[in-house]
């Protein structure tokens, strides 16, 4: 550092950059948040090329880059905990008060994890191969949170 | 210049363009993208295992998602490829397609697929170009995307009047053709009596910029499929070859303490010295089409004389005379251009698709009227950038 220099003169400029998005779900993300509002079922799609049932469900099997969009399967609301971690930390866009699980659950018939809340748990007992349920919101929203978490069966 | 041969031809084998539209509410990104995606696959008559690497781009956070190519495999056929993304703003559809004739001409490939995406009826364009001026010295003083620099120049050389009849009368050869281009976001239908009124009551945005000389902004994909000679032979009856690319930029335009007044004067030293090492000595006899990445008409109007090396009011009396019209001497963007679409990051790779298509003789409802041999595509960027392509129909020409 300049040996004169006075870092009381030493200016920093405050800005603020807004960040808004809109997000197209899309045609098959369209139908999966309203069947799971609407009848409260969690909808996969099944690749007939391959056989793997994708929950969240896609339009294209990205392995065999075919259209599936019309392979609807209706999944139940049960599955198993594949992998977890607790969040520890507090922060204004964390959907919950620490501390709380996230999980990739693998519902039962399908063949990829769903990201979602693990609760009515201690947190320092989940474990792996924990089998769980889905718990939908008591008010339906169209998002991922029109289930509300899993819990153990 | 430290330019070199190419090891091998490149050729464009497979183009896809999604339609262009302020709002694709039935597609998310990645579905949008595998539009383009397979229409370009279906067009070369290739399978996804086909193609040996992915290149995939957009402007940085304007849809506020952060590296996007990695979720937009689902459409992208990426998986288990190699892949590359890259982003140069505006021109960024031109670097994926000069990326892709690299790195084919090298022998690193056979076969590349250039994505070039945007969605900005999803994100927020101004606060993403807001993003790319200094913190300190212009943040808090710039206009986003619009200027008013062509439009001053135009007119302190030529005169109020004649400038904005020039910039209108291109505005309108442009309308034109959109209406004929069915992938057009914006075809207003706009007719020649309306000139004296549009120059009076468009909008005005900054300085003589209004809002019918700028462009929109659009939801769209663009897909393009390279191969290499003797793979692009097997492949189709068709090929366009890419003759040569250029790319020059002055990333320092909008560092101010540099002195220099922000001009376009890339887009004049890119065409010199492409033409140069090509030798082309009349590019305005040479080429039979030129696809122009032109944000605003007052832009198209000042940079035609840029790209043709042309001198005095030459290029003013190329739209004066309407010879930039689809079925004039020198046709500038019969797709309609910019005005008539602007997904940014696919932009500039649209310009190398239409231009190519016109080579094939397949670019539908506005195919130009005479035979395409020649054509020219140009790409530009904020920071000034510009990517410039040459494309030919036939494997013939000499060397310099
Ligand atoms: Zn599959």
């Amino acid at each position: 550092m300049h040996p004169n220099f006075d870092l009381s003169d030493c200016y920093t400029i405050q800005g603020k950059l807004a960040l808004p998005y809109t997000y197209f779900a899309g045609s098959v993300g369209s139908i999966f948040l309203t069947t799971l509002r609407d009848r409260r079922k969690i909808m996969g799609i099944k690749c007939h090329t391959c056989g793997k049932v994708f929950v969240p469900p896609r339009q294209t099997c990205e392995r065999c880059l075919e259209d599936i969009r019309d392979q609807w399967v209706e999944l139940g609301d049960t599955g198993t905990l594949e992998n977890f971690t607790v969040v520890r930390y507090a922060d204004r866009h964390l959907p919950r008060r620490p501390p709380f699980v996230l999980g990739l659950i693998r519902l039962d018939g399908a063949d990829t994890p769903l990201l979602h809340l693990v609760a009515g748990v201690v947190v320092d007992r989940v474990a792996e191969g924990l089998r769980v349920r889905a718990v939908f919101a008591a008010q339906p929203e169209n998002t991922i949170l029109g289930i509300d978490h899993f819990q153990p069966l | 210049m430290g330019y070199r041969k190419k090891n091998r031809h490149v050729g464009i084998v497979g183009i896809g363009t999604t339609k262009f539209s302020s709002h694709r509410e039935e597609v998310n990104q990645p579905e949008m993208i595998h539009e383009a995606v397979r229409q370009a696959l279906d067009d070369a008559g290739l399978a996804i295992d086909d193609i040996d690497c992915v290149l995939h781009g957009n402007m940085e956070l304007f849809e506020m998602v952060h590296q996007p190519d990695l979720w937009h495999t689902l459409g992208s056929g990426a998986l288990g490829r190699d892949a590359l993304r890259l982003t140069t703003g505006g021109t960024t559809g031109g670097t994926l397609v000069g990326a892709a004739d690299n790195l084919v001409a090298s022998g690193m490939y056979d076969t590349v697929m250039a994505i070039g995406f945007e969605k900005l009826q999803e994100g927020h364009t101004t606060g993403g170009i807001t993003n790319m001026a200094d913190p300190l010295w212009a943040r808090k003083l710039q206009s986003g995307a619009l200027t008013d620099q062509a439009a001053c120049k135009l007119i302190a050389e030529f005169g109020e009047e004649r400038a904005r009849r020039a910039a209108m009368t291109y505005r309108i050869i442009m309308d034109q053709h959109a209406c004929k281009n069915p992938n057009s976001h914006r075809a207003f239908g706009l007719s020649w009596d309306q000139i004296d009124d549009l120059m009076k009551t468009s909008p005005p945005l900054i300085g003589d910029l209004r809002l019918i000389h700028m462009c929109s902004q659009s939801d769209g994909a663009c897909a393009i499929i390279f191969a290499a000679e003797k793979k692009a032979k097997d492949i189709t009856n068709w090929p366009v070859w890419i003759r040569d690319h250029i790319t020059v930029h002055r990333e320092e335009t909008l560092n101010l303490c540099n002195n220099y007044y922000p001009t376009a004067t890339t887009h004049r030293f890119a065409a010199a010295q492409l033409y140069a090492r090509n030798g082309i000595a009349d590019p305005l006899a040479y080429f039979d089409v030129f696809e122009m990445y032109d944000p605003s008409a007052w832009w198209g109007v000042d940079w035609l004389r840029d790209f043709f090396l042309l001198e005095g009011d030459a290029h003013l009396r190329l739209v004066e005379e309407r010879q930039i019209a689809i079925d004039g001497r020198m046709p500038i963007n019969p797709s309609g251009g910019v005005l008539a679409a602007n997904p940014i990051g696919a932009t500039a790779m649209v310009r190398v698709a239409e231009a190519a298509k016109q080579i094939r003789g397949n670019a539908g409802p506005h195919q130009i009227p005479k035979p395409v041999r020649h054509a020219l595509a140009s790409s530009f960027g904020g920071t000034m950038w510009t990517v410039l392509f040459m494309l030919e129909k036939e494997l013939n020409w000499q060397g310099v």
